[in-house]
Formats: structure tokens, sequence, C-alpha cells
């Protein structure tokens, strides 16, 4: 844990504990929390109004409030800190809390919980929080005693961020935050039991880049890892310096810029033919910060057959989880790029140039398959296709030059924006990847917006995901915080409508978007602007006036409703099985009955 | 090769844990939650200056998968140190089960000769029955189970192994 000088000083009388909790936030460096009041957290919030180092912004449900600081937490590299109350507050919480935890974001979330001599009676908004929570944080605490509480405070921010990052709840009951409490800068020792091994052993890097050295069809490999380490940079250099075609996960885009001629895209269930293909005939993987989920890898026995694997992981247990690797390197990504960026230099080896030419002669024949065409008609009053829609919505952003953060809710629509938005840095991508939340991208965008006041942020939306988290236009509202929300409206819920034409024998089983708002009017009853586009004449100028607008958007783009998301790899096949279109059969024939049993 | 595959084998597990509530459910919850075995378990509290507990547990998995069993424990937070005793090198492990025989006659004599050689105590007596008291490691004791089965064995209760390493090396 880092020494941080105490920023607040200690006044002469007593303080509660709800101002210790303050006072040791602010000593964190918090300068933002996303909460919900409530009868448990009452004290806590009013010590919030009797200070000013710490701003509050009040979602309208503490879902919301999770989403929001994994936004800010997200896109600025920082802790982000959650305030609600017991029972609902915390019960309602869990969501955004799992959502952190399977995306590794850094979360401290404080709840309200019944005086101490209440637990355990199914007291008024009682939930056993530490309970519900357990398996839905990194880490979490109950505050039973005063003198715990700082030392509690500062603990929880070094496990949400230390090694793999993740969210901690800190359980507050009512009395605790009520009586006297003592203050404890943060510690200078290093913590009793958890301290994740950063560095990689200098044999480790050696194997690795002989493997790398040696390699005739190299293929590198990373995800949401290098963002959490900060090492966006090391990773562009590192690539750079090997001349070896790169690919990422979902949630490592914009860690490697989209416009260089060495990125394959996307992998995975919706990545690249080329980056997939590359995957599955590499003789060398070297993985870095991933962690060989099943939608990357597909059918795990047909996974990269013929490769040796290099895995570099800051968490043990994502090593030899789903995939057995031949090097497994346990380290923070940061440290191991620039040991390996220096090995190699350090070794003149010159390895097998001629295989590695035709290695990229096989990637360029691959990318000639263009595999993320779409066909768009020009004529006025042609159908928007989604995949335009985003392509023309990056090229806006583009021009206006400024810094620009895409969210996403779940389904086709951010799978397509993963595809056509090329990202070029980090921390400017944010969707909810593991736990796939539908709901995500509108809190989420709020608490980027809340931390970069002058950025261009923009929530790519479906219609059906939108109503999710709805209620935070008010947030919007409220703080003045100028989000587009660019809604793909194909009437659909329509990455489910696709499983079911593909797998259930179009059966549109409640997929569809019955009694949809009026996305204009919507955005008019909370203060915002409502525009439409309903063919491809109108597009361009939907978003313009979008981004041209200052206050918060809402764009209601009608797509075509039967669209469906190439390439895609079925669940449960391998790699070099993926269909590219809708020309392949619909029912293909290699879905098998366990790949159906698969989501 | 992916987790399913290889051969199982079973693995003593021993953790240091820093001895506060929820602990326990922390372990058991990451079992139970990623469907991992537990055959056993058993916790108590070891060294008081440090408040530390020692947790035992017995599991059957693949290599793979006992890698990933004891990863995961390594990463929870309050848990000072994993060790693989079966995979470290020669180890004890024992248990204590109280055992339940109920009959008379031949077979309740049968039964007391048995406990005699395998070592077991009488701990209370009735004319139609007795309780043992067997300590040993966990093949030992199932035998004598086994033994028992005809002989009326009517109830038994078992601790779940206490294990150490064997030689100088201390697990802290
Ligand atoms: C909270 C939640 N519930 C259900 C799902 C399952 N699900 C995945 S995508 C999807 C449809 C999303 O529809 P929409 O937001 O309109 O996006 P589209 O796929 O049409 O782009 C559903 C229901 C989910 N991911 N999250």
């Amino acid at each position: 844990m880092t020494h941080l000088a105490p920023a607040t000083a200690k006044p002469d009388r007593p303080q509660s504990g709800a101002e210790i909790l303050l006072r040791a936030l602010v000593d964190q460096g918090v300068d933002v929390i996303f909460g919900y009041p409530g009868g448990a957290v009452l004290p806590i919030y009013d010590a919030l109004f009797q200070q000013s180092a710490i701003r509050h912004i009040l979602v309208r449900h503490e879902q919301a409030a999770v989403h929001a600081a994994e936004g800010y937490a997200r896109s600025t590299g920082r802790v982000g800190v959650v305030l609600v109350t017991s029972g609902p507050g915390a019960t309602n919480a869990v969501t955004g809390l799992v959502d952190a935890l399977m995306d590794s974001i850094p979360i401290v979330c404080l709840t309200g919980q019944v005086p101490t001599h209440l637990i355990g009676n199914d007291a008024f908004q009682e939930a056993d929080t530490v309970g519900i929570t357990r398996p839905a944080t990194k880490h979490n605490y109950l505050v039973k005693h005063p003198d715990d509480l700082a030392r509690i405070v500062h603990e929880a921010f070094y496990v949400a961020r230390a090694g793999r990052p993740g969210p901690v709840v800190i359980d507050l009951p009512k009395d605790i935050v009520i009586a006297p409490a003592p203050y404890a800068a943060p510690a200078v020792t290093p913590h009793r039991s958890y301290r994740p091994n950063l560095h990689p052993a200098a044999a480790e890097i050696e194997t690795a880049i002989a493997l790398l050295k040696s390699a005739r069809r190299p293929v590198i490999y990373f995800g949401g890892g290098i963002i959490n380490a900060g090492a966006a940079a090391q990773l562009a250099d590192f690539v750079r310096l090997t001349g070896f075609p790169c690919t990422g996960t979902l949630m490592g885009l914009g860690a490697f810029p989209a416009d260089d001629p060495q990125w394959l895209g996307m992998l995975g269930m919706h990545g690249t033919l080329e980056a997939n293909l590359a995957m599955h005939g590499c003789d060398v993987m070297l993985n870095i910060g991933a962690r060989f989920d099943d939608r990357v890898t597909g059918r795990v026995a047909d996974f990269s057959p013929g490769s040796r694997k290099i895995h570099i992981d800051i968490d043990p247990s994502n090593i030899n989880k789903n995939i057995a690797v031949d090097l497994p390197i346990v380290a923070d990504a940061k440290l191991a790029l620039a040991a390996l960026i220096a090995a190699w230099r350090a070794d003149p080896r010159p390895g097998p140039a001629a295989a590695r030419r035709a290695w990229w002669q096989q990637i360029a024949a691959w990318r000639a398959r263009d595999c993320l065409a779409y066909r768009q008609s020009m004529e006025k009053g042609a159908v928007i296709k989604p995949q335009h829609a985003i392509r023309q919505l990056h090229a806006a952003t583009l021009a206006t030059g400024r810094d620009t953060f895409i969210t996403t809710e779940v389904g086709q629509h951010q799978m397509w924006a993963a595809q056509h938005f090329g990202f070029t840095r980090p921390n400017r991508w944010l969707t909810s990847g593991g736990l796939g939340t539908m709901g995500y991208g509108l809190p989420a965008a709020a608490g980027v917006q809340v931390a970069h006041p002058e950025a261009l942020v923009i929530d790519i939306a479906g219609e059906a995901s939108i109503l999710m988290n709805i209620q935070e236009l008010s947030t919007l509202a409220q703080y003045r915080l100028p989000v587009k929300l660019f809604i793909l409206n194909n009437r659909y819920m329509g990455m489910v409508r696709q499983w079911q034409e593909l797998l259930h024998g179009s059966r549109y089983s409640h997929s569809y978007s019955e009694a949809l708002p009026d996305f204009v009017r919507l955005a008019e009853a909370f203060q915002a602007t409502g525009l439409i586009a309903e063919s491809i004449d109108q597009l361009d100028d939907v978003i313009a006036t979008m981004l041209a607008t200052p206050g918060p958007v809402i764009a209601d783009i009608r797509v075509d409703p039967t669209e469906n998301c190439y390439p895609m790899i079925p669940s449960g096949a391998p790699h070099n099985e993926m269909l590219l279109g809708p020309d392949q059969p619909a029912s293909s024939p290699f879905v098998s009955d366990e790949g159906m049993a698969l989501v | 090769m992916h987790a399913n595959s290889g051969a199982e084998r079973r693995a003593v597990i021993s953790l240091l844990v820093e001895n506060e509530a929820g602990v326990l459910a922390r372990v058991i919850g990451l079992f139970s939650g990623r469907g991992y075995n537990i055959d056993s378990l058993t916790v108590a509290a070891v060294d008081e200056s440090r408040s530390l507990s020692r947790i035992n547990i017995v599991t059957t998995g693949t290599e793979m998968i006992i890698g990933q069993i004891k990863s995961q424990l390594d990463r929870l937070v309050p848990i000072h140190k994993v060790a693989d005793l079966s995979a470290a090198g020669p180890h004890l492990a024992r248990e204590l089960a109280l055992i339940k025989v109920l009959g008379a006659g031949d077979k309740r004599n049968e039964a007391l000769r048995l406990a005699d050689a395998f070592r077991a105590r009488v701990i209370d007596a009735t004319t139609e029955s007795f309780v043992f008291e067997l300590t040993g490691n966990t093949d030992k004791i199932d035998a004598f189970l086994a033994l028992m089965r005809p002989l009326g064995l009517a109830e038994v209760s078992r601790t779940g192994i206490a294990a150490i390493g064997r030689g100088t090396a201390v697990m802290a």
C-alpha cells in the first residue's frame, strides 16, 4: 500500500465513524461517490452534506451506481466508489458488483447495515450483505468495531486495486458510523496475507523469448489485463518490435490501435476471420492479460491445436483454467512486457524470416475475405444497416477531434461496435464483457462523463437494453451530463433473435421489442434532445446534430431488424468453423447438441 | 488438453488462514461455487498470537483441477498459505472416528477382538453396544468400518483429517 499523507487535519473534537470514513476516502484520493441514500446510511449522508472534498452523484437505482463507478474507474484507472443503503440498496447493487468482478474493475462499495445489535434479527431493511456479496466480490468486510473502520477502508482500496482488480464491499452497521472512531492513516507495511506477485522471473522471460524468436507463425493475443496494468504503450512497443500479428479480446479493445497494420481485429465468437484463423493456425501464442474465456476459445479441445502457448497473467488462477499452457508467467503485464522488450532487444537471433513472411501472406489472404463486409444501399429511403451506422458514427467522432469514450449495452449492437468502431487508445471502450449486463452502458457513460466532463461520451445501445436502466436519464438531467445515447433500434432483442434464427428454427419466442416508448418524446421528458433517423438519407444529419448538441441526446436509429452479427463461431465449434454470413446454411450442420447447450 | 481430461487424484491441502469471521464460508463457497469436491474438511485455531487457523481439506480432481483449487484458494484475501501436502512429499494425516456397534453374542466378541487388533479403544459399552474410538489415516478407518459393517455397525462420527508434513520443513 502506498503511503499517502493524511489530507484532512485532525480536529479537536472526536469524529464520528461517518466522518472518519470520509476522511479515509479523501486520503485514498476519492473525489466522487456514486450513491443513493436510505435509513442505514443517513449518518454518512449527513457527513457528506457537511464537507466539500467529495462530490456525490445521486443515481436513480443502486445497480446504476455500481456501473457508473465502473465507468469512472475504467476510464480513469482509479478506484470507483459506491454508497448504498442496507437491504434493498445492497441487493440492487449486486448485479453491478458481479459485473465488476467478472471484468476486473476496482470498486469500493460502501453498504449501510442495521445496527450491530440488530444483525441477525430480520430487522427492517436487513439483508445478509456480506453473505450475499461474498461470491460477488473480490473481498468483503463487515465493520464490527469503530477501531477497525479506518484500517478496513484503507485495506479495501488496496485489495480493490492490487493484483487483479475487483470490487470490495464494506458493510457499515449504523451504530458504527454514528459512534466516535479513531483515525488511522493508510498503512505503510505490506498486507498480512494478500501480496500478489508482480515481477516475472528472469528464467521465464528467457524461455519466452526463445520460443518467440523461433516462432514461424506467431500471434500475440491480449485482453483487459493490458488496460488494467496501464501497459498499452509497452504492448504497442513489443508488437512493433517483433513485427508479429496481434489480436485482442472484447475487454482489450483500444489497448492496441485498430488502425495499425499489425492489428488483426478482435478474436472470439464474433471476432474476425483473420484473428481466429491466426489463433487456430499459429505455432507460438503469446497471451498477455487475457483469460482464455469460452467466448474466445470456442471448443476447447480444438483450440489452437498446434501451438505452444505462453500465458502472462497477474492472477495465477487464470492459468491452466480452460487451456493448458506451456509457459505460464504470473506477473504484472506492464512489468512482463518491459522485461520482454529488453530481452528481445538483447537477443540478436533473427528468427525464421521467410516463414514469417509466408505467415503474413496467409493472413493477408484471410483479410482479403473482408469478413466484416455488409451491404448498405445508399438509395433514398433505404434501411440503415447497423454496421454502417457505427462506421459513420466513428468517422464523425474522429472528425470532431474530441476525446471520445464509447460504452455499450449488451447484444448485437455491442458486437458491431466492437467490430466497426476503430479504437485507438486504451480506457476509451467500456463494455460489460464477462457478465454481459444489459443496462450497463447508460450508467457507465454517466460515470465516464463525470470523470471527463469535456469528453464526448456515447452509449451505443440496443432498444431493449437501454430500457433496463433508462431511469438514469434523470441523473443525466440533474448533473447536466451530455451523454449521447445512440440506439440501434432494430425492434428486436437482436442477439436473442439471431440465436433463435440459427439454433431454434426461427421461433422468435418473446424476443420482439413490443410496446417501445417514443424515444424522442422520452428524451424530451428528461430534458434531453430526441432525434430519429428512419432511413439512410437521415443518418449522417442525425449523427451530426447529436454530436453538435451540447446536452444529453437520445438518437433513435432505426436499423434493419433482420440483420445478423457475423462472423460467428457457434457455441461449441472450433475457430476454423466460422459462419461468415447469411449465405451459409442457417441450421449449420456443425452445431452439435453439446453446442446447443452452451450459451 | 482441458480441465477435465487426465486422471483424478486425491489431494490433501492445508491452509493457514486469518482467524476471522467468514473465512470458512469463503473457502466452502469457493468449492461449491466452482463445483470442486470436498471429501473432508477440518478447521481449528493453531496460532493464537498471530491469530491464524489451519484448514485441512481432502479433495479429488484432475491435476488441472487441483492446480485450480490451489490458485483459487491462494487468491482469497485472508489466506496466508496454501500447501498441497500430497504433492509436497511425505506427510502424515490422521483422523479420529467414534464408532457405535450394536449386537450380542459372537458378533459382539468378534467386534471387540478386531477393535483390539486395530488399537481402537472402547470408550463406552452396554451389554448390547460398544463405542470405539479409533485414530489413524483414512484408509485404516475405512478398513475398520468395513469390518464392523457385518458385525452391527450402527453409527459413525468422523473428524476429517488433520495433516502435517514430515521432517523439518514447516508451514508458516
Ligand atoms: C440483464 C440481462 N438480461 C438478459 C440478457 C440476455 N440477452 C443478451 S442480448 C439480449 C438482447 C438485447 O437486445 P437489444 O438491447 O435490443 O440489443 P440488440 O441485440 O438488438 O442489438 C438479451 C435479452 C442479458 N445479457 N442481460
